[in-house]
């Protein structure tokens, strides 16, 4: 998709901003540029679009070298999203968005059409399109940035600190609404941040770059398990490297230790008194031994409420569950590739001990971002 | 005082048209020549600072000698004093176009460049749109500056409220004077509303909101 081959550019006379870049990003791929202030990241995406000219070395993109390609043509084709947010002041909303549109001619009526398609992608109400940027927030101004850059569909984008001038809930939520939408897209993204956070999060690779070289390219859990040099160790912080092994934290040592039961036997007007109380819509079941047999959902109750009397006849004994000893690492990626609300932690002997929930994992993920449970409360305080 | 209208009335009326008429024709060459040559100048920013100061330094010349100069080039008439008024409604015009394209939030060009507009189209749809406020308010400080120096074409032959003013000053009568100075002022003040209005109704819709608070 793009291809970078010895890519040198120099300024003048001087050091080379960027040195003898080789890299190849694959169609569909999400690659994260990172690396401290001057380093050459700007430089290397305006390359690719040709705001900057190559100095020495080709840039490829769908095998053609851009050098090849008109300029005007090439920058039309390929989306753009740069550091300071740059919508035009003096448009409306729905006229920023499909400024590509106008540059390529389209008709009025697919303009318009195009404009509401992607106004709802960021769910902003249609009425945003008649506005004009300073009726905006920050936040919302920056969403239309994004859209304008997928306006004409292109397959590849590139975004320069897209949302560094954000506060940091804006910018999460940002980040989480974006990377959806990519993978919805299945568009090649290079994005450029200074927020190692950013990178972690969004990349599918992540490549570091230091005076112009690249340093480092891999995929974020590699490179937290394997900094290639002090350097990147360094860049990443201490605090990531640790949080960056969770292959050392059990499932035992995160997990909720009173999870919901009922035992084998229960009537099921009793089990449905016992959800009611406890405020949850599924409870496991367990005999008298404590081993996990099985689990009851609101809807398998509905649906039997007539025919069965006790939990056991209409529970699901089809159950899937992690061992205590497992690692943290394996169990999240088993609950969210299964779509589970929630998974039961059994012992050797098959005793339900605990449960991890989707609240346990997102009390997990805050702790990473924010620190301790205390300091983020104060951020929600200071939010509301 | 009625005496006076009765006698001078027409030509009164004559007067200011023909005022009118040179000013305006001065100032549409000006905003002709000098917004696309600001727009030109503010693609090369070394040579434009050099350029706007050497012309501003040719403005300080007084324009009662600019108007002297041009009678032995172009003779007498409306034409030389067009001309030579032209000259004086360039730089403000000049210095606020290369001004105002020069201080378009460079963000916001490049945005447009990014997207794959051409330079024309960089120019036509962002800059000039967004440096309009500054550029019209050039052409309005050019206009009122006009309107008081066209007294001066009179000297050349070029008519307008001037007659009167040096008509009143080789009879010795005050009241031609006044006649000469005081239409003058009212079209300048009326000219500078209407340019007024002008300006706040080329501001693009989006830039009101912000450029007013500015
Ligand atoms: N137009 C230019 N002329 C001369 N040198 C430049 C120019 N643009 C960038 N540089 C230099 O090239 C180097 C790389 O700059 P670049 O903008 O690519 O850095 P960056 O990694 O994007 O930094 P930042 O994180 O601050 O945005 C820097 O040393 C910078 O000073
Ligand atoms: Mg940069």
């Amino acid at each position: 998709m793009l291809e970078f081959h010895d890519v040198t550019k120099r300024y003048g006379n001087g050091k080379p901003a960027v040195n003898n870049l080789n890299l190849t990003i694959e169609k569909g791929e999400f690659v994260c540029f990172i690396g401290p202030s001057g380093c050459g990241k700007t430089t290397t995406m305006k390359m690719v679009n040709r705001l900057i000219d190559v100095t020495e070395g080709a840039i490829l993109v769908d095998g053609k070298n851009i050098k090849e390609q008109d300029p005007v043509e090439l920058r039309r084709s390929i989306g753009y999203v740069i550091q300071q947010i740059g919508l035009m002041p003096h448009m409306t909303i729905r006229e920023n968005i499909v400024l590509v549109g106008t540059l390529l001619k389209w008709r009025k009526e697919k303009k318009d059409e195009r404009a509401r398609e992607l106004i709802k992608l960021v769910n902003l109400p249609e009425e945003y399109l008649d506005k004009y940027p300073h009726e905006l927030s920050g936040g919302q101004q920056q969403r239309i940035g994004v859209l304008r850059a997928l306006a004409a569909n292109p397959p590849l984008i590139l975004m320069d600190e897209p949302f560094g001038a954000l506060d940091p809930i804006t910018r999460d939520a940002l980040q989480e609404e974006f990377k959806k939408l990519q993978r919805e897209l299945n568009k090649t993204i290079v994005f450029v941040t200074h927020d190692m956070d950013e990178a972690l999060k969004l990349g599918d690779r992540i490549v570091i770059m230091k005076d112009g070289e690249i340093v480092q390219v891999d995929t974020p859990e590699e490179i937290l398990r394997n900094p290639a040099n002090e350097f990147v160790e360094e860049f990443l912080g201490k605090d990531r490297l640790i949080q960056g092994r969770p292959d050392v934290t059990t499932v035992g040592q995160i997990m909720n230790s009173t999870p919901i039961t009922v035992k084998i036997g229960t009537t099921l007007k009793a089990a449905i008194t016992k959800m009611r109380d406890e405020r949850v819509d599924s409870l496991l079941i367990t005999d008298s031994d404590n081993v996990l047999r099985g689990f009851l959902d609101i809807e398998s109750i509905n649906n039997n409420y007539k025919k069965a009397s006790t939990v056991e006849e209409v529970m699901e004994t089809d159950i899937y569950s992690v061992s205590q000893d497992s690692l943290l690492r394996d169990a999240i990626h088993k609950i969210l590739r299964r779509g589970a609300q929630y998974v039961p932690i059994v012992d050797e002997g098959h005793r339900l001990v605990g449960i991890v929930t989707r609240a346990t994992l997102a009390t997990l993920v805050y702790d990473t971002i924010w620190g301790d449970g205390t300091e983020f409360e104060e951020i929600v305080a200071h939010a509301e | 005082m009625m005496d006076f209208f009765a006698t001078h009335g027409n030509e009164l009326i004559i007067k200011s048209w023909e005022h009118l008429y040179i000013s305006v024709a001065a100032i549409l060459l000006g905003v002709l020549v000098a917004i696309p040559l600001g727009i030109l100048l503010s693609r090369a920013p070394n040579f434009a600072d050099r350029f706007i100061s050497f012309v501003g330094i040719l403005q300080t010349i007084p324009s009662l000698a600019i108007l002297a100069f041009f009678i032995p080039i172009l003779g007498v008439g409306k034409l030389p004093a067009i001309i030579a008024l032209f000259f004086y409604s360039l730089l403000p015009i000049l210095r606020n176009t290369y001004i105002g394209i020069r201080d378009v939030n460079p963000g916001v060009v490049e945005a447009g460049k990014g997207m794959g507009m051409s330079a024309l189209q960089s120019i036509i749809k962002v800059e000039f749109p967004m440096a309009l406020p500054v550029i019209m308010a050039g052409v309005r400080l050019s206009t009122v500056y006009l309107i008081g120096w066209a007294t001066l074409a009179a000297f050349i032959g070029g008519g307008g409220l001037g007659d009167f003013i040096f008509d009143g000053l080789n009879l010795y009568q005050p009241s031609l004077i006044i006649a000469g100075t005081v239409p003058a002022t009212i079209l300048a003040l009326i000219a500078d509303r209407l340019l007024a209005n002008l300006e706040n109704r080329m501001t693009p819709e989006g830039l009101k909101d912000s450029y007013e608070t500015v």
